[in-house]
């Protein structure tokens, strides 16, 4: 039950770092970003080259994930992404789709279709009892990571600078540019880290989650999931929507391994109706 | 319709309803393949079909203005009700099986259209795909029926109306999927150029304003919904019935995504962008597989990223003039066929 428990929060933890980013880049440009999972896994294919080929120490290879990831979101949002803000949201649909696609494609063509292990050190490996409870070592780490993580997110956010241009820009653009602010850097900028944090969460993630070339599209439901449930006004909605998804995720496929998805699904069908807003947003003008 | 009320929107409407010259080319072109053709019928017959099943997003995205991500979702529901009502022998006859499957999908689409009314473009495409999920996913649970991850096998199709059988070349089928293709792009283009048509544009435009000027906006959208879902259930049917086999694959999120691509090849919002894509679609699909077996994904994928960046709008100016051109060659002046740009998907 407590393992349960421990997994679930893990879980969530995960795809909160792995969706965080993609809330912020949907409140903030209203931009409907499907291709979010793709740099997910390209960090985590990162993370497998760097480590297993070049034999990086694991910990080194996190951050060289994070930050690659990061520049590559960049150099996207840049070239690409720019173009596509003022289309409307089949458009935004479209292209991020084909950039789906030609990830999957283009992983499958470099590193082939078979599934990808990160060699993790020996000393995350196995697990210890805490009063009869089995904790994994390395799902300790993740959700040690992921939470530390959280906490400095939400210090940007709350407490500097950058983070209340931010606020201010998500909350009315028009008015946060009238002011002085430069909101196409500040979206660039939330755009790589975003990136970077899908990244970081694709290495982390790659070995319970499972890498392979068709991640970003297994997981697009996902991260959605988090996203609409948890709201984009806010840090808190998507973290609480991702530790409740991955806790029902968890749990769902222990007590009821038949049911499979259905579950996560038909509650996200039924939250959406109840309210479009998110469950955890404060109910907006917009 | 009395002689006193021959008003502005009656002709507009009956100037939009005439045939034109290129339109009757397309539709004998089409009908020629069935002699003209005859090695290439298999491959006819899946255009044919992905044709039907984007002409039937055309009607909710083209003409409503509704994004959806779960299309598969009535495309496999009327697959896998063909597949059952003739492995069971509960309908023999096709056509009939065909009608039951399209009204099964219907009856699906009529209930989650509800769903798709609230909410912002994000929330129905998360609507929309969440119920293509859950049907994908109960359609895998209940592999007793279904037949699960292996599909729906052992599946006998009786002959038409009794007196024509499939053939192993597909002839029949072929013939069979255009005939079904023609009467309901018809019925569609007859529904389209209707007032109620044109009432669906207007809520594409500003769902707000037509409200103001008295149209059942939400009811329209039902409407529109559940038609889309049976045309779109219909294709799953004839895929079914053409292939006498029903898969997990034809519910899956990557065919509601295909649609959506074929379609836009294709252009939306005046029906022929669907078939027209279907046919490109295809004729990519097999010069990029032979370039690169299993990567012409990539390719569809960077078409799809280059359409964005030129502006669908932008192709639709190109292709606009050809289009005129070609329709002033008939003797009346006969409507544009690709529309207007389309702001606001």
């Amino acid at each position: 039950m407590l393992t349960i428990l421990f997994d679930g929060v893990a879980y969530g933890m995960l795809l909160f770092v792995l969706a965080c980013g993609l809330s912020v880049t949907l409140g903030l440009m209203n931009f409907v970003n499907l291709a979010h999972g793709s740099f997910a896994m390209a960090g985590g294919y990162i993370t497998v080259i760097v480590v297993n080929r070049l034999g990086v120490p694991f910990a080194l290879g996190l951050v060289l994930a994070f930050l690659l990831t990061a520049v590559i979101g960049a150099v996207l949002e840049r070239t690409l992404y720019v173009h596509v803000y003022a289309k409307s949201h089949l458009d935004q649909v479209l292209f991020t789709i084909g950039l789906v696609f030609m990830s999957v494609a283009g992983v499958d063509y470099f590193m082939g279709s078979s599934q990808q292990f990160v060699q993790i050190p020996a000393a995350l490996q196995g697990q210890f009892d805490v009063f009869g409870v089995g904790v994994g070592r390395y799902r300790l780490l993740i959700i040690v990571v992921c939470g530390l993580l959280t906490v400095a997110l939400q210090f940007c956010l709350m407490g500097t600078r950058f983070g209340s241009r931010l606020r201010a820009a998500v909350d009315d653009q028009r008015v946060a540019r009238g002011l002085g602010i430069n909101v196409g850097a500040v979206f660039g900028i939330t755009f790589a880290v975003g990136s970077g944090l899908a990244g970081l969460g694709g290495a982390l993630g790659a070995e319970i989650l499972g890498l392979d070339p068709t991640f970003p599209l297994k997981y697009m439901i996902y991260f959605l999931i988090v996203v609409t449930v948890g709201g984009t006004s806010s840090i808190t909605g998507p973290f609480l929507a991702s530790i409740l998804l991955g806790l029902a995720d968890v749990a769902g496929k222990y007590y009821f391994p038949s049911l499979g998805a259905f579950v996560i699904y038909t509650i996200m069908i039924i939250v959406l109706i109840w309210r479009p807003q998110g469950l955890f947003s404060r109910a907006t003008a917009r | 319709m009395r002689p006193g009320l021959e008003t502005e929107t009656t002709r507009y409407l009956r100037a939009r309803a005439r045939f034109g010259p290129l339109e009757i080319l397309f539709w004998v072109v089409a009908f020629s393949t069935i002699w003209l053709l005859p090695t290439r019928h298999l491959i006819l017959t899946e255009t044919v079909i992905w044709g039907l099943f984007a002409l039937s997003l055309d009607l909710i995205l083209g003409y409503a203005g509704i994004i959806s991500l779960g299309h598969a979702a009535f495309f496999g529901v009327g697959a896998y009700a063909a597949g059952l009502l003739a492995k069971y022998e509960l309908i023999n006859e096709p056509s009939l099986a065909l009608l039951a499957s399209a009204l099964a999908a219907a009856a699906l689409g009529f209930a989650t259209s509800f769903l798709v009314l609230r909410g912002s473009d994000l929330t129905r495409l998360m609507v929309t795909l969440g119920v293509s999920l859950v049907c994908f996913e109960l359609a895998n649970r209940y592999g007793d029926i279904t037949g699960g991850a292996d599909g729906l096998q052992g599946v006998t199709v009786a002959p038409i109306f009794g007196l024509y059988r499939f053939d192993m070349f597909g002839h029949v089928a072929y013939i069979y999927c255009l005939v079904v293709l023609f009467i309901l792009f018809m019925l569609a283009r007859r529904i389209v150029n209707s007032p109620f048509g044109l009432s669906l544009k207007a809520i594409k435009g500003n769902p707000l304003r037509s409200a103001a000027v008295g149209i059942a906006v939400n009811w329209r959208l039902v409407a529109v919904y559940t038609l889309s879902a049976g045309y779109a259930g219909v294709a799953g049917a004839l895929l079914a019935q053409t292939q006498a086999f029903a898969s997990l694959s034809m519910l899956s999120l990557e065919r509601s995504a295909d649609v959506l691509l074929i379609l836009i090849i294709g252009g939306t919002g005046y029906l022929y962008g669907g078939i027209l894509g279907a046919l490109i679609y295809r004729l990519l699909q097999d010069y990029l597989s032979d370039l690169t077996a299993r990567y012409w994904q990539f390719w569809i994928g960077l078409l799809l990223v280059a359409i964005v960046i030129i502006g669908r709008d932008r192709i639709g100016r190109w292709i606009a003039p050809v289009v005129r051109f070609a329709s002033q060659l008939g003797r009346r002046p006969a409507p544009a066929k690709v529309a207007t740009p389309e702001k606001g998907g």
